[in-house]
């Protein structure tokens, strides 16, 4: 199927691949925010992820290892935000953007001598004769594990939040910290873990940048999207596979652009590279006004701090 | 067993002392990163902190250099403070700092090669408007539709770095030098040229304005109704709803301030220091400002200290990466770090440790 020069199958194709990263940010962010504690620090762990992932990848050769690294090394730099709010008791929204200007500087210090390489290749998985189908095939199943392991997660999310008692505490503990204390719910220690989840995620979503993505590692690479996934945990209201539509929407959004750019549009290329941050802050304007604000549910804790006052 | 207790009042001493504890913890924790990358840490510590100022073979250029750096640092800090002590967060003010920038040189781009007294002032005040302009985008959508200011503002930035780059490669690149981007270089444009006010001393109008800006809010913060309101607003915003203070207005004041102000130090930016509109203009001065705001204790004239340090930071930076061949990030690093500093230590202003015997009821 085409339309124009450009083919319908290659383009959603493309949009998985693009949404996928986002879809990983926002969905540990909204873990994280469902426990009652706002990060900014989103787009700092990501990118600590892009450069932690690539620099292992590159040197054990194995892009598995590299999405391990990068989980580490997103939750480590989420555990100091972790030691400042909840510990420390400091303001959320200072120690998130400290967070950022932080693993900013920090990845573009240890990705240095790693700008310009190529990282191994992340194969894309078998499903045999799934692939064959056409159209759906090219589409929908011809992706490296990364896009289905993350499609999975949303629905681990989704099961846990709405289903399992761990998943029940933590939402408690986002609502109503105060009243979840006096159960005997250990607030700071769910937390700590849900913000040790959310920067493994954002970790995560880093290398899937720069090990499959562009792929290479280069200074400030993931250009926004920590935050554009910070907007999109609002757009979804809290909820997890709505999450994952405005991450396929925005995804969409993006590759389209691209294929603009490509079939060389009368637009400079400025203007349109501009349009997915224009479209975030269009979102955010429809979901937080009028009628929609209605299905806003945002956790009752939300950056607020916690301490037990016996 | 040790506990956290809040403490009735945050500590005075505390408040002042932190953020020397902050700076001194930082180059502790930035030499063991230099010995990590293989360099004498004292020698780099000397390096940033001391020898722009009193080594004898580069002071002379580098004094200057600490007015020039900390000037828009200073301007663009005092105005995110007030707006930070009301719970209004703008932090995109690198892209009011860009637009401001773009509004300035496009008055001086109109006007060339034309002189005259009045361009000048006229980019001042062009500039002064585009940052307020790129302000009220957040502001009005905070006020209007409820919609989250923390990530407007930021998004923005990238919107701004966007048109910079279109205005370097399109409208404003100079004509005369085709292909290459680049608009031309307002410091030869005698009416639009931004100079020294005083040869080899770093003062221009900016390090004037960013005076100027600190005086105003002080006297705002200390003397003036809105400063109460301001500081009502951020510490009981109940009460200060009781008491008649409008947070619409509120919102579009703290905003339109920062925002006017960060537009002002992108404007004396490139008629001076920067010179021309180019795609790597900006060099995030709006990003630095927040953690300047913070180490000043959202105060305008702990912004000075903090601004002069930060901006002692940059050039301390660029001679380290001359001399050591230290990376140019290292010095965003120390920066990231010495905020997480400052906030972590601020635990102790508002808490304190208790020992207490036995077990927690």
């Amino acid at each position: 199927m085409m339309i124009g020069s450009i083919n319908i199958a290659v383009l959603l194709a493309a949009l998985m691949v693009a949404a996928t990263p986002i879809l990983l940010a926002a969905i540990g962010e909204l873990v994280v925010e469902k426990a009652g504690v706002l990060n900014l620090g989103v787009e700092g762990m990501m990118i600590m992820g892009a450069c932690v992932g690539f620099i292992i990848a590159i040197n054990t050769g194995s892009p598995l290892m590299g999405f391990i690294g990068a989980a580490l090394g997103g939750m480590a730099l989420s555990l100091l935000f972790a030691l400042l709010t909840q510990a420390l008791m400091t303001n959320q929204v200072a120690s998130g953007l400290a967070l950022t200007l932080f693993g900013l500087g920090l990845s573009a210090l240890l990705g240095q001598k790693y700008v310009g390489l190529t990282p191994p290749r992340t194969p894309k998985l078998d499903l045999g004769p799934l692939s064959e189908i056409p159209f759906l095939g090219r589409a929908l199943f011809s992706h490296d594990i990364m896009v289905y392991l993350t499609i999975a997660l949303v629905a681990a999310v989704w099961w846990f939040l709405k289903y399992t008692r761990g998943g029940m505490i933590l939402r408690a503990v986002g609502e109503n910290h105060d009243a979840a204390h006096a159960l005997g719910y250990h607030v700071k220690r769910v937390r700590v873990l849900a913000i040790m989840f959310g920067g493994a995620c954002a970790g995560l979503g880093g290398a899937y940048l720069s090990l499959i993505r562009v792929p290479q590692w280069t200074e400030g690479m993931t250009v926004g999207i920590g935050w554009i996934a910070l907007a999109l945990v609002v757009f979804a209201s809290w909820r997890p596979w709505r999450a994952m539509a405005g991450a396929y929407l925005f995804g969409g959004i993006v590759v389209l652009q691209l294929n603009l750019q490509a079939a060389g549009v009368k637009i400079p290329v400025e203007y349109l590279s501009m349009s997915p941050y224009l479209i975030t802050i269009a979102v955010l304007v429809f979901i937080s006004s009028g009628k929609a604000r209605g299905s806003l549910n945002a956790p009752g804790s939300l950056n607020r701090p916690f301490h037990a006052s016996n | 067993m040790i506990r956290l207790e809040k403490r009735k009042e945050p500590s005075k001493f505390w408040r002042i002392a932190n953020p020397f504890l902050a700076v001194a913890l930082t180059m502790l924790a930035g030499g063991i990163m230099f010995a990590m990358l293989g360099k004498d840490p004292v020698v780099a510590i000397r390096l940033i902190f001391f020898d722009p100022i009193f080594s004898e073979t580069f002071g002379s250029y580098s004094r200057p250099q600490l007015l020039i750096k900390s000037a828009p640092l200073i301007l663009i800090a005092v105005g995110l403070a007030i707006g930070f002590k009301a719970n209004i967060w703008n932090i995109g003010a690198e892209g009011q700092y860009i637009i401001g920038a773009l509004f300035g040189a496009g008055v001086a781009l109109l006007f060339f090669p034309q002189p005259g007294w009045y361009i000048f002032p006229l980019m001042v005040l062009a500039g002064a408007f585009g940052g307020f302009l790129w302000a009220m985008i957040p502001a009005i959508l905070k006020t209007r539709f409820n919609t989250n200011e923390i990530l407007v503002s930021l998004l923005l930035v990238y919107v701004a770095e966007k048109i910079l780059a279109a205005m370097a490669l399109g409208l404003m690149r100079n004509p005369d030098i085709p292909g290459f981007p680049g608009s031309r270089d307002l410091r030869r444009y005698e009416a639009a040229h931004n100079a020294e006010l005083f040869a080899g001393s770093g003062v221009h109008w900016g390090v004037v304005a960013a005076l100027i800006a600190v005086i105003f809010a002080y006297a705002m913060m200390k003397r003036h109704m809105l400063g109460y309101h301001v500081q009502l607003a951020g510490q009981a915003p109940r009460a200060a709803r009781f008491g008649g203070v409008s947070p619409t207005r509120l919102v579009i004041i703290c905003l339109g301030i920062s925002g006017m102000l960060a537009g002002l130090a992108g404007m004396f930016e490139v008629s001076g220091p920067g010179g021309q509109v180019r795609i790597e203009f900006a060099s995030g001065y709006g990003f630095t400002a927040i953690i300047v705001a913070f180490l000043g204790r959202l105060n305008p004239i702990g912004i000075v200290f903090a601004g002069l340090l930060l901006g002692l930071t940059y050039i301390g930076g660029e001679l380290s990466q001359m001399m050591l061949q230290l990376p140019s990030a290292s010095i965003q690093v120390f920066q990231g770090m010495l905020l997480f500093f400052l906030l972590a230590l601020d635990f102790q202003t508002n808490y304190r440790l208790r020992l207490t015997r036995g077990v927690r009821t």
